[in-house]
């Protein structure tokens, strides 16, 4: 090889290495923590122990298999990994049901407050009135938004709030007596965790068929219900999650009250009603709050969320513990020895703290004023996106959509172009997709949700998109539209590959 | 209104586009009966301003950990957090991501979960983990109802002193779950789903696990180990020989905030991987055979089993989980063994220094960072007074027992204060 040759060849395995620990342009490709250089010390200095004596009873522990790198590897790892994320502060993301809207940096300086972060929830009560204020406060903002007088904060998320709830109506009838009550309605566009809930409690599952409309109908409810004696309670979303108020609630409310039966409210769509409406207007015995969809926290990635939930003064006496009271001046926990006939406890400590503390700062900044007008931007502009497509893409049911509106892939299945990859279509142009296949009741289905932190000039970009996916199917483009997402850090996955042979962690190799 | 950015013109704009005259109009299906009437009896909205100055004031009337010397646990530990994993936990990308279901665009946080797996398999012995739990305690209800999947039996038993709450949350959503000491439990006891043992117990005593493993086997059950101070295993042997590790992570990378939020952590064998309640993340690869990770074995889960599934959980501790994969990061393999080995380092000061006091006796023989004392008077008198000194004493167990805790952050002249009144407390 002549000395050039060499020269070039070298060169190009420079180059061949740097790509491959590098990045193009901006999209970086990152190594795992274990894959990287071991350094001789960690991120972390510690002082040296100075007599160390081992009074565990036990050897010490030998190698784990744990990396050891820097500090400046570390942070440059994690804010590579951070910039292969879409997020809320970078787009838009039109989740239905789950109610993405902008997260307030104002609640984040709040929760790390030190008289809020560095408290334990142990303390004697008398160094933690703030802490008990906090949540005594926030149990009075959601029974007066629900209308329901009974507070529990203790749930860490939605799908806990369902389970206090479910268990709370269990705990009421067995100290009724009412054991033969076995059976939990529940409509067939529900949320998965709703069937699963009743099913963590012992109870059966009854479905209750959506109509034509897209709702439940009274005579839908009385079937399921039949003569009501073994009916223990009801689980609905409402608005739904097609997106539309059940009408007749008002009226299935009462014949499940006759019945000796409890409503059950998934506060999923609480978005849609908060400061306008009262769930317990409407009926509703018991609900779960998302206080971080409602009243916003950052979803993080997958959580923390909380749960709380809310209930008539029938039910208070058997809702979790512990709840926050008022004793005169002093703010107490009530626990199991002041309310002997609770289900007991659902949750170490008090709750997610830190998620109370966001949502009585988002409360407090909204008013009661801003959260009235928070249902109402957010049905506003839910009904804008769906007035500015139904005529390209297929709308199942008719009338105006609460807060989130529901389309299919009706239209363009026809042309060989899936509501999957319309999806991955709205990706490559920069959204969020819309949750997809969900609610299971109309095929293809694409719930939309905007929320009321999306501008006009945002929602018009987002129907523009919407629009030009329609015309690209339309004009015979569809077939591209399979090969989306194509400038994302990563194409569509081999998700059979991920279940059929599970890796679940990084090994040596 | 400031989160409001919709303008009065493009609401009006809005309104002319659907083609109603208000938005009333668009509440038409919601019955007279339960439309509210006139204004809700609740403040109006506050500029940001007020806000922090209202919550300020109710944050200063809490006496913070910071504030003085600080010796309580009980499964809720003070410790320090390196400031880089505040700051990577508030980039944008990771706190304001949704769950990666869409992952072309979630490649950074399903990374993070799968390291996040990876360092609690390795620290708890096991095969495979998931990508959290709300917390410790619900973990270990999960964990229960887990051994009962797997064994189709009834009976769930709590071998030694575990985590009071947990045990509550444990009889809330377990039936048949029964309190025995290892003495009372006969090896041919029927229908025992699993055994469930604390390390340290409650009490602080850590736990040789070899005679609840060979309990476990003469039963039949599942050996569940739970551990509520996780930093403990940067020097105690790894619960390797149970079939499912359990517990709270919050001692690494999260403030003890009041009780919340923290860190669930849920491990087992490989076998068991399809009863397991949670999220998953897997290895996989992208349309172009670049390694990705993705969501997996979501057949386990709500969204699609509904009645059946394992759980009703939809969610992780996501944020949680990458504070502590980023503290975990920073630590390594050295700075884990280390911050372990000055934890127990500063508990046996505090017990050298309690011992000398009149009035107190050290209960254990051993222990990690946490300890039983018993005192010539009622301890839940005893940390009433020293509160009102300002010092934090620790847990008051029934009659004159004291649980109390050091970590890295006990000075010697925080036990010194805590001795010296403590002292003039028992007089």
């Amino acid at each position: 090889m002549s000395a050039e040759r060499k020269i070039e060849s070298q060169v190009s395995t420079m180059m061949a290495k740097e790509l491959n620990g590098g990045s193009r342009g901006l999209h970086y490709e990152e190594s795992l923590l274990w894959e990287k250089e071991r350094s001789d010390h960690s991120g972390v200095d510690f002082p040296q122990v100075k007599n160390f004596k081992n009074r565990t009873g036990q050897t010490e522990r030998g190698d784990i298999g744990l990396p050891q790198v820097s500090e400046p590897q570390v942070v440059r790892h994690f804010v590579r990994l951070s910039t292969l994320n879409y997020s809320i502060d970078s787009g838009f993301f039109p989740l239905g049901s789950c109610t993405m809207k902008h997260n307030p940096r104002l609640n984040e300086r709040m929760a790390r407050l030190p008289g809020f972060a560095h408290v334990h929830p142990l303390q004697p009560q008398q160094t933690i009135q703030g802490a008990l204020r906090v949540m005594h406060d926030l149990q009075h903002w959601l029974a007066t938004l629900t209308g329901l007088p009974g507070v529990c904060l203790s749930p860490a998320a939605g799908a806990h709030g369902e389970l206090a709830g479910v268990m709370t109506i269990r705990r009421a009838h067995e100290q009724k007596g009412n054991a033969h009550k076995t059976v939990m309605l529940i409509p067939d566009s529900a949320h998965g965790t709703n069937p699963a809930t009743a099913a963590m409690c012992g109870y059966t599952i009854r479905v209750i068929p959506t109509k034509e409309t897209g709702r439940m109908s009274v005579e839908a409810f009385k079937e399921a219900l039949g003569d009501g004696h073994d009916v223990a309670g009801m689980m609905v979303t409402n608005p739904n999650t097609c997106g539309l108020f059940e009408r007749e609630i008002v009226e299935i409310a009462d014949l499940l009250h006759k019945a000796g039966a409890y409503f059950y409210c998934d506060g999923a769509n609480f978005n849609a009603l908060v400061g306008r409406v009262r769930p317990a207007d409407f009926g509703v015995d018991v609900m779960h709050i998302n206080l971080h969809k409602t009243f916003s926290t950052p979803h993080g990635g997958g959580g923390p969320g909380s749960g709380p939930i809310c209930v008539t003064n029938e039910l208070a006496p058997y809702m979790p513990v512990p709840t926050v009271v008022k004793q005169g001046e002093t703010y107490v926990l009530e626990t199991e020895d002041m309310r002997p006939t609770t289900l007991g406890r659902l949750k170490g400590f008090h709750g997610q703290f830190g998620m109370h503390i966001r949502a009585l700062a988002y409360m407090m900044s909204h008013g009661g004023d801003g959260l009235r007008q928070v249902s109402e931007d957010a049905v506003l502009n839910a009904n804008y996106i769906l007035s500015q497509l139904k005529d390209v893409y297929n709308v199942p049911f008719d009338g105006p959509c609460m807060h989130e509106c529901l389309l299919t892939e009706k239209v363009q299945k026809e042309k060989g172009v899936s509501t999957l990859d319309i999806a991955k279509a709205l990706v490559e142009y920069g959204f969020h997709p819309m949750t997809v296949y969900f609610p299971l009741v109309v095929q293809g289905a694409m719930l939309i949700e905007p929320t009321e932190t999306e501008s006009k000039d945002s929602l018009d970009r987002f129907i523009g998109v919407m629009r030009h996916i329609a015309d690209m199917v339309e004009t015979g483009q569809g077939d591209e539209l399979h090969e989306y997402p194509r400038s994302t850090p990563r194409r569509r996955l081999d998700e059979v590959k991920a279940a059929r042979f599970p890796k679940l962690r990084w090994t040596k190799e | 209104m400031r989160y409001l950015p919709q303008t009065q013109n493009a609401r009006k704009a809005i309104l002319d586009a659907i083609g109603v005259a208000s938005v009333d109009d668009l509440f038409v299906d919601v019955p007279a009966k339960a439309r509210m009437k006139g204004t809700i009896d609740l403040p109006p909205h506050m500029g940001e301003l007020a806000v922090e100055r209202a919550l300020s004031a109710y944050a200063n009337q809490n006496h913070a950990a910071g504030a003085g010397p600080f010796f309580l646990g009980a499964g809720c530990y003070y410790h320090h957090v390196p400031a880089s994993v505040d700051y990577i936990i508030q980039r944008s990308e990771f706190l304001t991501a949704y769950t990666p279901y869409q992952p072309e665009i979630a490649q950074g946080t399903l990374t993070a979960i799968f390291e996040f797996q990876t360092f609690i398999a390795q620290l708890t012995g096991q095969d495979i983990a998931n990508a959290s739990m709300y917390d410790g305690a619900t973990s270990c209800t999960e964990a229960a109802l887990m051994a009962m999947r797997l064994t189709g039996r009834g009976r769930v038993i709590v071998g030694n002193d575990l985590h009071p709450h947990y045990w509550d949350v444990l009889k809330s959503g377990v039936r048949g779950c029964e309190q025995k000491t290892f003495k009372t439990i006969k090896d041919d006891e029927a229908d025992v789903a699993c055994i469930i043992v604390q390390c340290p117990d409650f009490l602080g005593q850590p736990v040789q696990y070899a005679e609840w493993r060979a309990l476990c086997d003469a039963l039949g059950a599942k050996l569940v180990v739970v551990i509520n101070e996780i930093v403990s295993l940067g020097l105690l042997p790894a619960p390797s020989m149970a079939d499912i590790v359990c517990g709270e992570a919050q001692s690494i990378g999260l403030a003890m905030g009041f009780g919340g939020p923290h860190l669930g952590f849920f491990a087992c064998r490989t076998e068991y991987v399809r009863q397991m309640p949670g999220r998953l993340v897997g290895e996989t690869v992208d349309a172009d055979g670049k390694r990705a990770f993705v969501l997996t074995l979501n057949t386990r889960e709500q969204h699609i089993r509904r009645e059946k599934a394992t759980s009703n959980i939809c969610t992780n501790q996501g944020l949680c989980a990458l504070a502590f994969t980023v503290h975990m990061g920073l630590l390594g393999e050295g700075g884990f063994k280390q911050l372990a080995r000055i934890n127990h380092e500063r508990a046996g000061m505090l017990a050298d220094a309690l011992a000398k006091v009149p009035g107190v006796k050290v209960v254990n023989d051993t222990f990690f960072n946490e300890f039983v004392v018993e005192l010539s008077k009622p301890s839940a008198s005893v940390v009433d007074q020293l509160a009102a000194k300002g010092i934090i004493a620790g847990f008051a167990l029934d009659g004159n027992r004291l649980l109390v805790a050091a970590t890295e952050m006990t000075e010697a002249s925080d036990i010194d204060a805590f001795c010296n009144a403590l002292t003039e407390v028992l007089k």
